[in-house]
């Protein structure tokens, strides 16, 4: 890590009076310098040397279990998907040099569009070059002046600078609270265009929304529903579409934004809808015309996880087993968790504060697991959380080694 | 309803989130002088938002810095 971070604010010599525009960050770098000195390794600097499989990797010479991916489905070395890659990588170059609505639309793409459009059985798919920008893009684009956007409070960061980078009005409701949400789409003036925004998943509790009840609220008060489905496309629902499929309320989604970055295993970002005129969004969406296009080894891949993704059944139902032991054995040791039974494949563990948090993360990872460290303001209610994410790939071995770590750290920090 | 009623009404909402019994006038300030994080923030505009049945976005929210400009925004969507 460069010192720099770790230095508190010395302004350089500036003409006039004006301050340094960094002096805000001080007391973050204050708290950050705090927390490395009381000896606890650097819980945001962490660097994989070596990564093994997509459950496994060498950090800091160590062999560590990864707990803490979004690896849901474990494909990243899937052979056929590393095939594809490298295929594409040999016949169309390392890159497209351009955006998608000029010279960055190569078959790969229009063929990771249609293996999107199979998958979610819509009739359209627009890929972006990250899931950040097609929540910023979409949103920020069919919301305009003038209307409204109803989002939960917890939504997630690429969300709001969604409603930030929009001219939109912005109405945010308690989390996944029904009334809280109806009583402001009531207020809303007639006539206003009206946009309300959920995720299947919300990732740092891992709870799911109740989206059967919320979009037929939505969908009475005339709104149009966007759905994140970001951390449970491959894994929840029949065909793994997410929890809208799981709740039976598909056909009443306008828009769900996705990732490649979770179970697809790759990076990018989707929106897949029916609405008849969605095509236009790819003339009039800035942050799917002013950025380069992804890679053609990047949508190759993406395309072979997703048909693959498919056809998935038994490793949906080992990742729910692995979730529900994982959840099992942290209550059983003590460990307060974000929700009371497992609704996906994250599991919260709450921390008291940061720095035990900071330190349980430090003696887990010398146990050899790596788990996410996260605090606010990412997390809910000022929690500081050590967020496990399960993977299809996870044996059960691994759990129980992973719970057999989690119960001598958290006895050595003194948690349980 | 006149500036007097909305202010006495939002007065006796605002208690439950003044822990330390700031004096309030319509100078004070709710990040620096209430101390209000944003999720006490989401919390004090919901009630004022049922006690009057409107609704006060984000964008809204932004230009509100004390008490006094809550009070006449309030004032204002009552009337709108
Ligand atoms: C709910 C949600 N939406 C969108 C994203 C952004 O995805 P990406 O990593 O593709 O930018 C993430 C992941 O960080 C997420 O958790």
């Amino acid at each position: 890590m460069s010192e720099g971070i770790n230095q508190s604010d010395q302004p350089v010599a500036r003409e006039g009076d004006a301050p340094d525009l960094f002096s805000k960050f001080d007391p973050l770098i204050k708290q950050r310098a705090d927390l490395l000195a009381s000896g606890i390794e650097d819980p945001f600097s962490l660097v994989m040397e070596r990564v093994l499989s997509p459950t496994q990797a060498i950090c800091n010479g160590r062999e560590t279990i990864l707990l803490g991916t979004y690896n849901y489905m474990g494909m990243t070395f899937d052979p056929d998907v590393v095939e594809s890659g490298k295929q594409a990588l040999a016949d169309f170059g390392s890159g497209t040099t351009g955006s998608r609505v000029l010279n960055g639309t190569y078959q790969g793409h229009r063929e990771c569009e249609d293996a999107l459009k199979e998958f979610y059985g819509m009739d359209h798919a627009m890929v972006f070059s990250t899931g950040y920008q097609a929540n910023l893009g979409i949103i920020s684009t069919i919301a305009g002046k003038g209307d409204y956007v109803v989002l939960d409070i917890d939504s997630h960061a690429s969300i709001w600078d969604g409603c930030a980078l929009g001219n939109a009005e912005i109405v945010p409701f308690k989390h996944n609270d029904i009334e809280a949400m109806e009583k402001r789409l009531k207020r809303i003036p007639e006539g206003a265009g009206k946009l309300v925004v959920l995720e299947g998943v919300y990732s740092m509790l891992g709870d799911i929304a109740p989206l059967k009840e919320m979009i037929a609220i939505a969908k009475r008060h005339g709104a149009m529903v966007l759905v994140d489905e970001a951390h449970s496309m491959g894994f929840i629902g029949e065909n793994g579409r997410g929890v809208a499929e799981d709740q039976g309320v598909m056909d009443d989604v306008d828009f769900i934004i996705g990732t490649f970055s979770k179970s697809v295993g790759t990076v990018g970002g989707f929106c897949v809808s029916n609405h008849p005129k969605f095509e236009i969004m790819r003339l009039v969406c800035r942050p799917y015309v002013f950025t380069a296009s992804l890679p053609p080894s990047v949508v190759a891949t993406a395309a072979t996880s997703i048909r693959k993704l498919m056809h998935n059944a038994d490793k949906r139902a080992h990742l729910w087993e692995n979730s529900r032991k994982l959840h099992k054995g942290l209550k059983e040791r003590g460990f307060t968790l974000g929700t009371d039974v497992p609704q996906s494949a994250i599991v919260a563990v709450i921390m008291p504060d940061l720095e035990r948090g900071a330190a349980m993360w430090e003696a887990l990872l010398t146990e050899g697991l790596y788990v996410n460290l996260a605090r606010p303001p990412a997390t809910p209610a000022n929690m500081t959380l050590l967020r496990c994410s399960l993977c299809a790939e996870h044996t059960s071995e691994q759990v129980d080694t992973i719970l057999g770590m989690f119960e001598r750290a958290g006895k050595a920090i003194g948690i349980i | 309803m006149d500036r007097v009623d909305i202010d006495t009404r939002i007065r006796s909402l605002i208690e439950p989130f003044n822990k330390k019994g700031v004096e309030i006038s319509d100078s004070t300030t709710f990040a620096t002088d209430l101390e209000f994080d944003s999720l006490t923030v989401m919390d004090f505009v919901a009630a004022i938002e049922d006690e009057f049945d409107i609704i006060i976005s984000m964008n809204q929210q932004a230009e509100i810095e004390n008490y006094g400009q809550l009070v006449d925004a309030v004032c204002k969507l009552q009337n709108d």
